[in-house]
């Protein structure tokens, strides 16, 4: 049990690479469909809720599936310079996650923006402040702080995502466990430590969340 | 097309059979889970703490691990303890427990920590006066639950519980792990054998998102049934 740790450890720190990587091309792509689900012009909107629907209505394990053992399967992708991405399993897994928790990132801003008083906006216009200042100054950042718990919560969800990552083939937290209770046969003693270090990182994202909260969180 | 026809000469039939094994495991999971909130919902609103705490651990632990561990844990672990428990009684033979059992249990207990919060969060919306008024007028304690406070919590819960269904759903796709053939690992077995993983996985991701709408479909009719008065 205490030999096991220095390697899971070791596993961490690629669960937090993963993590770290997906969270923020995530968030970005969240962005970016939250915009376009807020648009008037309805293929627009319905491309975009079309993308969350499909990424919240599929196991994150299909889309890491289409995404390793999919893609290469198309001929044309293999002699672009996309390829030298998609052949590493790595790259693949911070894809499908950051594909998968953009789709849930854009519901959590598109319910922010909503929920943005539209006197705010109007007092902006009245200022004579420009419709881009508005939404850079005002919309964004109400929004990030009405998003904060879901996006915790989110966090969290992703977290655990990422030990899907261990089935193709890299070796993180939950890949490193399952290879040690493979060898050694010992089960509860290895769920014990790694779903301790998982359960440590949930506690720490958790109290983040809650500070970033306390310090940046509004009464509306 | 000729991939997914019925028959020996595509996959059509098993990737169906395929779909009501996800099911199966799919409703297996989440009653058994129902049964798992059955038990720990009392502890987490018990006003004892060395109760509360019971309650706590489980739904801490179980959401703040990763679905996978879990399911591993019970893969390599679960007849181990069966054994264990087999050994007090004077059984040594090995046993084997059926991927299916070990697969529904562990989700199960996945799902159930998520429901354990649903009705904890609508038991704990209803309003007090209600437990007070059933009491001053000398209702039973259990006709208590079942008359009063069961169908106006089950209003507030199901829209959180098509939420828990979804993700038990989804959830499932974790078992193809351990060789349980569900759609993921008939998906796997067809990619594998005809070399074209995009189509065949593509068409999981479609068969997920038929079942996911279907049961929203059928959810949204249950919330309407249980919202009316409102």
């Amino acid at each position: 049990m205490i030999g096991s740790f220095p390697k899971l450890l070791s596993a961490t720190v690629i669960t937090l690479k993963l993590l770290s990587l997906s969270l923020f091309f995530g968030l970005f792509i969240g962005l970016f469909f939250a915009i376009l689900r807020m648009n008037k012009n309805p293929i627009v909107n319905k491309f975009a809720y079309g993308y969350s629907y499909i990424f919240r209505g599929t196991p994150l394990l299909v889309q890491i599936f289409i995404i390793y053992f999919g893609l290469g399967q198309i001929e044309y992708l293999r002699s672009t310079f996309l390829w030298v991405i998609l052949k590493e399993p790595y790259w693949c897994a911070i894809i499908a996650f950051a594909l998968n928790t953009g789709a849930y990132t854009s519901e959590i801003l598109r319910s922010a923006f909503q929920t943005i008083k539209p006197g705010l906006i109007e007092a902006g216009k009245s200022l004579g402040i420009p419709n881009k200042v508005i939404f850079y100054k005002i919309q964004i950042p109400i929004a990030i702080k009405q998003s904060l718990p879901a996006y915790g919560n989110e966090i969290i969800l992703m977290l655990k995502g990422t030990s899907l990552a261990s089935t193709v083939t890299l070796m993180d937290l939950t890949g490193v466990a399952k290879y040690i209770i493979s060898t050694t046969f010992k089960p509860i003693e290895v769920f014990i430590v790694a779903g301790g270090i998982y359960l440590f990182m949930t506690f720490c994202v958790h109290n983040l969340i809650k500070f970033l909260e306390k310090k940046y969180g509004f009464q509306t | 097309m000729e991939l997914l026809a019925f028959g020996k000469t595509g996959w059509g039939d098993e990737l169906f059979y395929a779909t009501l094994m996800t099911l199966a495991v799919s409703i297996t999971a989440m009653l058994i889970g129902f049964f798992f909130a059955l038990i720990f919902t009392p502890l987490k609103l018990s006003k004892h703490k060395s109760l509360n705490l019971i309650g706590n651990f489980y739904t801490t632990v179980i959401r703040g691990v990763p679905e996978l561990l879990v399911i591993y844990l019970f893969f390599f672990g679960g007849s181990g303890a069966i054994m264990f428990v087999a050994s007090m009684f004077g059984y040594y033979e090995y046993i084997e427990i059926n991927a299916f059992i070990t697969g529904s249990f562990a989700i199960g207990i996945i799902s159930g920590a998520y429901s354990t919060e649903v009705f904890r969060g609508a038991i704990q919306s209803i309003d007090k006066g209600q437990f007070e008024a059933s009491k001053v007028l000398g209702i039973k304690k259990h006709i208590q639950f079942y008359k009063i406070i069961l169908p106006q919590m089950l209003r507030l819960a199901i829209p959180n519980l098509s939420n828990v269904w979804q993700i038990t759903l989804k959830d499932t796709s974790l078992i193809s792990v351990t060789g349980l053939v569900e759609i993921m690992r008939q998906s796997y077995i067809a990619a594998g054998s005809t070399r074209d993983p995009l189509f065949f996985y593509s068409f999981a991701a479609v068969l997920y998102l038929l079942l996911t709408y279907l049961s929203m479909k059928l959810i949204n009719k249950l919330e309407i049934k249980y919202s009316r008065g409102f």
